[in-house]
């Protein structure tokens, strides 16, 4: 890679060891990927839960903020993906010491290194959207999907460590989707139906997943007959980014990049071509949901709920009792406003729990699976249902008012 | 079979020998596994319930999520890991999370490799050259 003089100095060493370790770091993922140079960011965000740092990952963050003060702070704005736990839920959800031990070891490193202890997947919705052309380094897929496809950013997937080194250097290795040439369509949906609910686009965001296969695909859209909104499109894009590894889609006349077709397709080239109807959708959620029963909570999750998400719920619980637990999860960007206008007081009252600054399969699922008893679950999250089968759930992918009604109704699933 | 080699087109990391487990899928330390008893975990992958530990894991794309980068080095420090990935379709986060954990990982084949490898055969993968390979011992 080349490197410019200030690089040079950061790789000597002469500024310090976190930004030597920085910007060998990102020479080393560069030259892996086939990076020529690096590309200033603007804003770095970083998923670092304790589940996946662990005991080890601690102790390295902690190391980095043993630092000199005047080496080891980040030099762009360098936010924070949801953490590993809510304290003020800490005890209801069963989790133990020595998590919340772990979460607060990890925050102090991270506010000692000068990031903003945001804990949010919906950044793109509460903290500073980036704006079409803006270079950021984001972790989350959920994120990048969004930022790269709705807002027209360049970003790729970056892992924590990654993350942090953007935000201590300022830049990133430019390869993949900071290249325009990069951005094109490989694979073409024709889409002959309309999703309706969130775990409809979630599901087709899985179906689109599967097709694309791996993280240098990029799918558009063809037949999508309205605008989507800000949650259709985030429920769509994580599920995209969960089932396929894809950090970038467009649609046809919706996206910013695709007013039409062939603004993002190379002319000659041809490419995979799909279709995708309501049955497809339909079979995609079935086969979640089949063999389910009965469940026992329900989770709104992955991403992040929106103030609209949370409205929502609270109007479907309105007057009702849940008689199972029913997790709903937002940003702490979102909670204080939910708490205000009587959203989380209405969620509450009706039985369900509101977390903030956590996402459920972030949050040590194994253990609140054994230490609740909770096996099969309920969610509208197409994302959750793709990782949490992994944690030793069973999930069933149902609509919002169907979840709501599971969870009013002992658990059982309406069929 | 025996000494067959097959060159990738980039890798990371040690020389590493081991039995392959090789499986036509995905992999992402988050979704997959159960890293505490170091096994495969998600019902739908087609290596449910197969120990990782020590193995060579030959697989088809880098999947889901960004938390294998920080994964790699916690399974790593507790010697629950795998001895090398070799991976038809990578995506940034393993690259990340293998240069963060010194892991061994090469990618890129001219083959499906996850075809070209029995399943546990005794294999050496070598990044340190300048075209890596994985070599049929």
């Amino acid at each position: 890679m080349r490197l410019t003089d200030e690089e040079k100095a950061m790789q000597g060493g002469n500024l310090g060891q976190a930004l030597k370790w920085a910007i060998e770091h990102q020479v080393r993922v560069g030259r892996y990927l086939g990076a020529h140079d690096f590309v200033p960011v603007s804003q770095a965000h970083i998923m670092a839960d304790t589940e996946s740092l662990g005991v080890a990952g601690v102790e390295w963050l902690e190391r980095m903020a043993g630092l000199p003060p005047a080496q080891r702070r980040v030099r762009i704005p360098t936010i924070t993906d949801p953490r590993g736990t809510d304290f003020a839920a800490a005890q209801r959800l069963k989790h133990e010491p020595w998590m919340l031990d772990l979460e607060r070891r990890a925050t102090a490193a991270f506010e000692a290194l000068g990031i903003l202890m945001t804990n949010t997947c919906i950044n793109y919705q509460t903290i500073m959207p980036p704006v079409r052309g803006e270079h950021v380094a984001y972790g989350d897929t959920g994120v990048v999907i969004y930022s790269n496809s709705v807002c027209g950013a360049h970003s790729n997937f970056e892992g924590g460590p990654s993350a942090l080194s953007a935000g201590l250097t300022g830049r990133t290795p430019r390869y993949g989707y900071h290249l325009d040439e990069r951005r094109r369509a490989t694979l073409v949906i024709n889409v002959a139906w309309m999703p309706r609910g969130l775990n409809d686009w979630g599901a087709l965001g899985g179906i689109v997943g599967r097709f694309a296969g791996d993280y240098w695909q990029v799918p558009v859209l063809v037949g999508i007959e309205r605008v989507p909104g800000s949650d259709e499109m985030k429920h769509f894009g994580a599920a995209l980014a969960s089932y396929g590894s894809v950090a970038l889609f467009h649609m046809a006349g919706i996206t910013p990049e695709a007013q039409q077709l062939n603004d993002v397709v190379i002319p000659g080239h041809t490419m995979r071509t799909y279709q995708v109807g309501e049955a497809d959708v339909r079979a995609f959620q079935l086969s979640y949901t089949n063999e389910v029963e009965k469940v026992d909570l329900v989770v709104f999750s992955a991403p992040q709920l929106s103030l609209v998400e949370m409205q929502r719920v609270a109007d479907m619980l309105d007057g009702r009792r849940a008689t199972i637990p029913v997790l709903v999860v937002t940003s702490p960007q979102v909670k204080p406003d939910a708490d205000r206008m009587g959203l989380t007081a209405r969620i509450e009252a009706a039985g369900g729990t509101v977390l903030s600054g956590m996402c459920f399969y972030q949050s040590y699922a194994r253990e609140m699976a054994e230490a609740n008893g909770w096996k099969r679950l309920a969610t509208n999250s197409a994302k959750l249902t793709n990782i949490i089968g992994g944690y030793g759930y069973v999930p069933a992918l149902l609509s919002m008012e169907a979840c709501i009604e599971a969870a009013c109704a002992g658990g059982r699933i309406a069929k | 079979m025996n000494g067959k080699i097959f060159l990738a087109t980039a890798g990371m990391g040690v020389k590493r020998q081991g039995h392959a487990l090789v499986a036509k899928d995905g992999f992402s330390a988050r979704y997959d596994l159960d890293r505490v008893r170091g096994i495969f975990s998600r019902p739908e992958h087609k290596l449910a319930g197969e120990s990782y530990i020590g193995r060579v894991l030959v697989l088809d794309a880098a999947k889901g999520g960004v938390a294998t980068a920080w994964m790699l080095h916690e399974m790593k420090a507790r010697g629950v890991v795998p001895a090398a990935l070799v991976l038809n379709a990578i995506n940034p986060i393993m690259v990340q999370g293998a240069a963060l954990a010194d892991f061994t990982m090469i990618s890129g084949f001219d083959c499906d490799i996850t075809q070209a490898i029995p399943n546990g055969a005794l294999v050496e993968v070598d990044p340190t050259l300048e075209r890596p390979l994985i070599r049929i011992i």
